[in-house]
C-alpha cells in the first residue's frame, strides 16, 4: 500500500519537498548540538529540561488521543467513526515517532540509548515509559495498517487484530499515565508533585489530540476527495468540549490547593508562570496567551450553534491546540524547575538552534503523517471501506 | 564478490567459534588464562581502605571563619576531580560549593525571625548521599546507584545524559556536562585548568556529582574537603555508633536539608551545642 504515497500531484510533492528542506536545515543544527553539546540550548544546571521534553510530553498526549476514536467505534459500535479511526491511529504513529525523536535529541549521550535496554531498571519510570511508548507505536502501526489493508480489499479485518484493538485502549491510557508519573513521582518539585497530574494529562490529551484531528479531518476534506463527514467531526467536537472543561477544572483544582493552603513552595511556580516571581516573568505573557485561548475555545465550543459551524469550530480547535501546546509543551516543564531547589530563580528560554531542531522534529512527524494519511486517503478515495 | 553455500557455512562456523570461544581460545594461546584465574585475583582491596555501612559528614560551619576556609575545601575537591570551569553559571559543573542559610534550608526560612549570625552564615553544599536517594530511584540505566557503604555513585560511562536524576534530586547536587569538559574555550584555554592524571576526566553529555572521594577512601585517605577543613567537616560511618561523626551529631544540635522529603540525607549541619 505504501506505493500510494509515491503518487501525488504538484502540491503534494511541494509539501514533501518543503518538509525535507526543513528537516535538512534542522539536521545541520542537530549536528552542531551533537558536537558542541546541549550547552547550545537554553538549558542550564537549574532548568535541565525544556522545549524538547515539553514537546515529548505534549505529543504523548496527542498519541494517546487516538483512543477517543477507538473507544466509540470499537466498544460502543459508533459506526460514524469507522472511516476516520485510521486518521487517529496514524496520527498516533506520527506522534509517538516525534516523542522518541524528542527524547533522542534531548539526550546527552544519544549513542548510549540502548543502555536502557541493556540495563533494564524497573524502578525507573523512564524504563516503563520506554516500554509503553514502544508498545503503543507497534500496536498502532499493526492495527492501522491491517485494518486499512482489509478496507482496501473490501473484506473484514482478520480476527487476530481485534484483541490488539481492545488492548490499545488501556495501553493509550498507560502511555500518558506513565509519562505523568515521570513528573509527579519526584520529590521536591512542588509544581509536579500532585496526584492529579496523570488525570490532568489525560484530560488535556483528550482535548488537544481530537482538536488536532478535527483540523486534520477538515484539511483532508479540503485537499482530497475523501470526506471524513460532518457528523464524525461534530462528535469529536463534543469530546473536545468535555475534555477541555475537565482539563480547565483540574487546573483550577491545582490553583485552589496551592493558594488556599497558602504553602509557599506550592504557590511559587504558579506565581512564576502567571504573575512573575521575584522580578522574573519571562513566561507570563505566553501563559496568559494560553489562558485566553483556552477561554476563547471553550466559549465557542460550549454553544452548540457555534460548534456546528465548521468554520467557527476550526477556530476553537486551533485556539485550543495552541493553548494546550503552551501549557503542556512549555509551562508545565519550566514551572517544575522555577524556582529551583534553592528557591532561587534561573529563567529559561529556548535558543535558535534548539527551536530549529524542535521544528525539524515536528517536520519529521508531519512527513510521517503525510505519507500515512496519503495511503489512507488513497484507499478511501478508491472506495475501500468495509464496516 | 560471491560465495557459495559451503563457503558461507565454513565462514559462519569460524565466526561462531571466534565469537563464542574467542576469549578462552585467546587465553589458551597466550597461556595467561589459568594463571590469572587461579593465582592472583583480578582486583585486590587495599587493606588500608576505609569501609563502613553509611558514610556521612557532620559539617560544623561555626569552624569555618574566613572565605579562605571555604575555598580551601572547594579547591581541594576541584583540583583532584578535574572539575571544568566553563565560565558561565548556565553550564556550570560543581561538586561542592557554598550558599546562604536561606538557600540551603529553603523550607525553614520563610518569613522567620532568627539568629542573625546563622542567617548570615554560608553553608557548604554537596551531594547528600541520601539513604533513600531519589536520583537512584529514577535513573533508567543504574548509572547512578547506591553502594553498600552508603555512597551514591555515578557511573559516567553508563550515563545516557537523560537528566532525570537532575529533575529528581531535591538538593540541586547534580551537574550536567553541557559542553565538552575536555575542550577549550574561545581563547584556547582548557576548561580543566590543570588536569590530575590520577582521576578520570568526563566526557560531554553526562551527569556528574560528588562521589564522596570513593577513590581516596579506597586507599585509606579521607575525603579531600574533610582533610583540609581543619575539623569543620567530620567524615565517618553514620552506621557505627562509636564513630566520631556519630558522637559529634549526638552531642550537638544538627539539621539536615529538606528532611521532610524522606530522602534521609547523610550530611548533617552542626548548628550549635558542640563544645
Amino acid at each position: 500500500m505504501l506505493e500510494k504515497a509515491l503518487i501525488g500531484g504538484k502540491r503534494y510533492w511541494l509539501w514533501i519537498g518543503a518538509l525535507l528542506v526543513i528537516i535538512g536545515v534542522a539536521m545541520t543544527q542537530y549536528l552542531r548540538q551533537f558536537s558542541y553539546g546541549l550547552g547550545i540550548t537554553g538549558l542550564s544546571r537549574d532548568v535541565s529540561w525544556g522545549l524538547y521534553i515539553g514537546q515529548f510530553t505534549f505529543l504523548v498526549g496527542v498519541a494517546a488521543s487516538a483512543v477517543m476514536l477507538v473507544i466509540p467505534y470499537y466498544l460502543h459500535d459508533f459506526k460514524k467513526f469507522g472511516k476516520i479511526v485510521i486518521l487517529g491511529e496514524f496520527l498516533a504513529v506520527s506522534a509517538v515517532t516525534m516523542c522518541v525523536l524528542f527524547i533522542f535529541v534531548d539526550m546527552g549521550q544519544p549513542m548510549r540509548i540502548m543502555n536502557v535496554v541493556l540495563h533494564p531498571t524497573p524502578n525507573s519510570i523512564m524504563f516503563w515509559d520506554f516500554i509503553v511508548l514502544t508498545g503503543y507505536l507497534i500496536l498502532n502501526i499493526v492495527i492501522g495498517w491491517t485494518t486499512l489493508h482489509a478496507d482496501k480489499k473490501g473484506v473484514h479485518p482478520p480476527q487476530w487484530v481485534k484483541p490488539l484493538i481492545y488492548l490499545s485502549v488501556p495501553w493509550a491510557v498507560s502511555i500518558h499515565t506513565v509519562t505523568a508519573f515521570l513528573y509527579s513521582g519526584v520529590p521536591g518539585r512542588h509544581f509536579w508533585l500532585t496526584a492529579i497530574m496523570a488525570a490532568r494529562f489525560l484530560a488535556s490529551a483528550f482535548a488537544g489530540g481530537p482538536a488536532l484531528l478535527i483540523i486534520l479531518a477538515l484539511l483532508v476534506r479540503k485537499l482530497s476527495k475523501f470526506d471524513p463527514g460532518y457528523e464524525p467531526i461534530q462528535a469529536l467536537g463534543k469530546i473536545v468540549t468535555y475534555a477541555m472543561f475537565a482539563n480547565v477544572f483540574f487546573l483550577g483544582l491545582e490553583i485552589f490547593t496551592a493558594f488556599y493552603s497558602n504553602i509557599p513552595g506550592h504557590m511559587a511556580p504558579i506565581r512564576y508562570l502567571y504573575t512573575g516571581f521575584e522580578g522574573h516573568g519571562k513566561l507570563v505573557s505566553i501563559m496568559w496567551t494560553s489562558s485566553i485561548l483556552a477561554v476563547l475555545s471553550l466559549t465557542i465550543l460550549v454553544f452548540p450553534a457555534l460548534r456546528r459551524n465548521e468554520n467557527i469550530l476550526v477556530v476553537a480547535c486551533v485556539s485550543m491546540f495552541i493553548s494546550l501546546w503552551i501549557d503542556k509543551g512549555f509551562g508545565l516543564i519550566v514551572g517544575g524547575f522555577v524556582p529551583n531547589m534553592f528557591e532561587g530563580v534561573t529563567e529559561y528560554w529556548p535558543t535558535a538552534p534548539e527551536t530549529m531542531i524542535t521544528i525539524g522534529v515536528w517536520a519529521i512527524g508531519f512527513l510521517v503523517l503525510t505519507v500515512l494519511y496519503k495511503v489512507a486517503i488513497a484507499v478511501r478515495e478508491e472506495g475501500g471501506y468495509h464496516e | 564478490m560471491s560465495i557459495n553455500r559451503r563457503q558461507f557455512f565454513r565462514l559462519a562456523g569460524v565466526t561462531a567459534v571466534l565469537g563464542i570461544g574467542g576469549a578462552s581460545v585467546l587465553e589458551a594461546l597466550t597461556g595467561k588464562g589459568e594463571a590469572s584465574s587461579s593465582q592472583t585475583p583480578r582486583f585486590t582491596t587495599d587493606p588500608k581502605g576505609i569501609t563502613g555501612k553509611r558514610f556521612g559528614f557532620a559539617i560544623d560551619v561555626g569552624k569555618l571563619k574566613t572565605d579562605e576556609d571555604y575555598q580551601k575545601c572547594f579547591r581541594a575537591c576541584n583540583d583532584i576531580h578535574n572539575i571544568p570551569e566553563f565560565g558561565n553559571p548556565k553550564d556550570e559543573v560543581k561538586w561542592i560549593w557554598k550558599d546562604s542559610y536561606e538557600h540551603t534550608f529553603p523550607t525553614v526560612t520563610e518569613d522567620q525571625i532568627m539568629n542573625k549570625e546563622l542567617r548570615e552564615k554560608q553553608f557548604i553544599l554537596l551531594c547528600n548521599h541520601c539513604e533513600q536517594p531519589a536520583c537512584v530511584r529514577v535513573c533508567p540505566t543504574q548509572a547512578t546507584y547506591k553502594r553498600p557503604d552508603g555512597i551514591v555513585m555515578q557511573d559516567m560511562h553508563r550515563c545516557i545524559g537523560c537528566r532525570f536524576c537532575m529533575a529528581a534530586c531535591p538538593f540541586g547536587a547534580r551537574s550536567f556536562n553541557y559542553r565538552d569538559p575536555r575542550g577549550k574555550d574561545a581563547n584556547g584555554m582548557p576548561f580543566i585548568k590543570k588536569e590530575n592524571p590520577q582521576f578520570p576526566t568526563r566526557m560531554i553529555g553526562v551527569v556528574e556529582k560528588c562521589t564522596l572521594c570513593y577513590e581516596r577512601l579506597a586507599v585509606g585517605l579521607l575525603p579531600a574537603c574533610a582533610e583540609v577543613s581543619n575539623g569543620a567537616i567530620v567524615f565517618g560511618d553514620l552506621g557505627d555508633p562509636n564513630s566520631e561523626v556519630r558522637k559529634v551529631i549526638e552531642s550537638s544540635y544538627t539539621i539536615r536539608r529538606k528532611p521532610e522529603l524522606g530522602t534521609q540525607p547523610s550530611i548533617y549541619y552542626v548548628i550549635g551545642g558542640r563544645e
